[in-house]
């Protein structure tokens, strides 16, 4: 009885090993792995998948019109006829969180990824190349850092206009410097350690050595500041339409939708409470499927 | 017919820090015929991990190569542009270092990390870029290779971690291996089939090139052996010559403080006083400080590395004085 016990946990560890050391991976696999290791993550990830799909489905969702009007139920509170409660304008609060995500979502994964190209890559050049190169990029970030990011992103949207274009690129330029910091930190410890002198020595190049043995080292630390700029992308364009820079009424964003609502907040609380809850379900559904994609990625973090 | 390898010519290298200059590597020659395992000993610090730096010319950025050449084959490397010399790493002549834990790209598959050196030397598909890497991994004795070929460094013990750093530098048949303290980290029978292997390359048509504090080692598989003191080549010969007949100060030294413990003597004995600070050098002889024989001579003027006797070679007054005798 315990030998027929041990030889199952065995043949278990053996089935482990031969899943890590295994072939290539199909994406299939991967996500088999992650559910087995950290089921938050896949969870979080078809969480975002419907989000996805409910955004680009909205129209089909809903009966009401993004826009549409409807002065005598303004207010009115969550009902079945209006899941969510009406806004001010007697608009349809769940219609216009769906139609707000479309909005919402690419304003929090568009800039955090280009932000997270742009930096690494910069503060890969600046870590690894040093010099001149270093000095110049790091200065430029350092001016960056040196203003509030909402000034600075006030004011680039002043020069640019709005649009949702011009918001990527200003959340993206606001962005940039932190990722650059920290990739550059992470690439000057790197760029002293044995492997990359190893791969000096079977005749590497500089650039590739950037490319394939510095910047896949630093993935831990650009999944989680990934994960942490998405949010803070939504707040910042929340801010900037507020101030009437960024997306604009009578279009929905749920950082808009938030600012609108505060006004109201004491007597109908839902028309903050649902974009809010909103911003924070995304927020932690790419934070969760971060920290399971770390787990999976990095052959470093799992599990012997 | 030129049947060395490797051909060190009074090579300098100058190290610049925020105060001044030093020279880790003094004055350096030294020969690898085709064939041989050639080894370097000396304490920490005495210049044996830079002479080999400068042979593969990766320098740290402050430091650089004034005077002296090096040829590979006959062929003068120190003068060539960065392109080439990286064409010349990986494919020519290669090395592995003392840590093979953290000399390994934690996130690559091991298989992937020696491929990349075959994709980088020659043109070859991925196919047979990995027949050429298994093929390589049954070569320095990794079992299973088909299995390890997938796995991350993290999950190899010490020993195959090294045999896939040799793995690595060996895939393209450099000329040229130097090993820099290759066994250090390893446990003392992963060190015996480690130096087998070596000779086993060496075998296969690969200079070896190792650098050692540890004498057993040298003694072990080295052909010839040069001994080095803070910068300077002390002494050389050939093995059997060095090790019968030490004959600078230093190299006694060295051998006293093995024997003591051989002999079962209850002290350990050993060289009195450390190595010399390369900012404060002596004036003459550099080992004049640590010497029992010291005279006056030795502290105002550095000998020359003389012959004593055909192919063995001394720096040291002592030994000139005995032949004046």
């Amino acid at each position: 009885m315990l030998r027929t016990k041990q030889k199952r946990t065995e043949q278990a560890a053996d089935l482990r090993l031969q899943s890590q050391i295994g072939e290539e991976e199909r994406f299939g696999d991967l996500m088999r792995r992650m559910a087995r290791e950290n089921k938050t993550a896949v969870i979080s990830f078809f969480v975002i998948i419907l989000m996805v799909l409910a955004a680009a489905l909205a129209p089909l969702l809903t009966p009401y019109e993004e826009n549409g009007m409807d002065l005598l139920h303004r207010l009115s509170a969550p009902s079945t006829e209006h899941l969510l409660g009406t806004d001010e304008g007697g608009r349809d609060v769940l219609t216009r969180l769906l139609f707000g995500a479309r909005v919402s979502l690419l304003i929090g994964v568009v800039p955090a990824l280009l932000s997270l190209i742009l930096g690494a890559v910069l503060g890969a050049i600046a870590g690894y190349r040093g010099g001149i190169a270093d000095a110049v990029i790091m200065r430029i970030a350092d001016v960056m850092l040196a203003f509030p990011s909402m000034l600075l992103a006030m004011v680039i949207m002043y020069a640019l206009g709005g649009g949702i274009l011009n918001v990527f690129l200003t959340l993206t330029l606001v962005n940039w410097a932190n990722v650059a910091r920290v990739v550059r930190a992470q690439t000057l410890k790197l760029r002293s350690s044995e492997f990359v002198e190893a791969a000096q020595i079977i005749g590497v190049s500089r650039n590739r050595i950037m490319r394939r043995h510095i910047l896949p080292n630093c993935l831990p630390t650009l999944l989680v500041l990934f994960t942490l700029n998405i949010p803070a992308s939504i707040l910042t364009e929340s801010s900037l339409s507020f101030l009437g820079l960024g997306i604009q009424p009578p279009n929905a964003s749920w950082g808009l939708m938030i600012n609108t609502g505060r006004q109201y907040l004491y007597n109908t609380p839902w028309l903050c409470f649902a974009p809010g809850a909103a911003i924070m379900l995304t927020m932690l559904a790419f934070n969760f499927l971060g920290n399971g994609l770390l787990d999976v990625l990095d052959p470093r973090m799992q599990k012997q | 017919m030129n049947d060395r390898t490797l051909e060190v010519r009074n090579l300098n290298v100058t190290i610049r820090t925020d105060r001044r200059e030093v020279r880790p590597v003094n004055d350096v020659s030294l020969d690898v015929l085709a064939g041989s395992i050639v080894g370097i000993v000396g304490e920490s610090g005495c210049g044996k991990s830079m002479t080999a730096r400068a042979v593969m010319g990766l320098l740290p950025y402050s430091g650089k190569v004034d005077g002296g050449t090096v040829r590979l084959c006959g062929r003068e490397i120190t003068a060539l542009p960065e392109k080439e010399r990286r064409k010349l790493r990986g494919s020519e002549i290669s090395m592995i270092f003392q840590e093979p834990m953290t000399s390994l790209n934690p996130v690559i598959k091991v298989g992937k990390q020696v491929e990349e050196t075959i994709r980088l030397h020659t043109e070859c598909s991925r196919e047979e870029a990995k027949e050429k890497t298994l093929a390589m991994f049954r070569e320095v004795e990794i079992p299973e290779a088909e299995t390890r070929y997938h796995c991350y460094p993290h999950q190899l013990s010490g020993g195959l971690r090294q045999r896939v750093m040799i793995a690595m530098a060996m895939v393209c048949k450099p000329k040229l291996l130097i090993a820099d303290e290759p066994t250090t980290a390893l446990d003392v029978t992963v060190e015996a089939q480690i130096l087998n292997l070596l000779e086993h390359l060496r075998d296969a048509g690969t200079s070896v090139l190792i650098i050692s504090h540890n004498l057993g080692v040298i003694a072990r598989v080295c052909d010839y052996v040069y001994v080095m003191y803070a910068g300077r080549i002390v002494e050389q010969a050939a093995t059997e010559v060095l090790f019968g007949r030490p004959t600078h100060p230093y190299t006694r030294g060295l051998f006293r403080s093995v024997n003591s413990l051989r002999e079962g003597s209850a002290t350990l004995e050993t060289i009195p006083g450390v190595v010399p600070n390369l900012f404060r050098l002596p004036a003459g002889c550099s080992f004049s400080l640590r010497c029992g024989q010291c005279g006056a001579n030795c502290e105002k003027n550095m000998p020359e590395l003389l012959e004593t006797e055909p192919d063995h070679r001394v720096r040291c007054f002592l030994t000139e004085k005995e032949d004046a005798e």
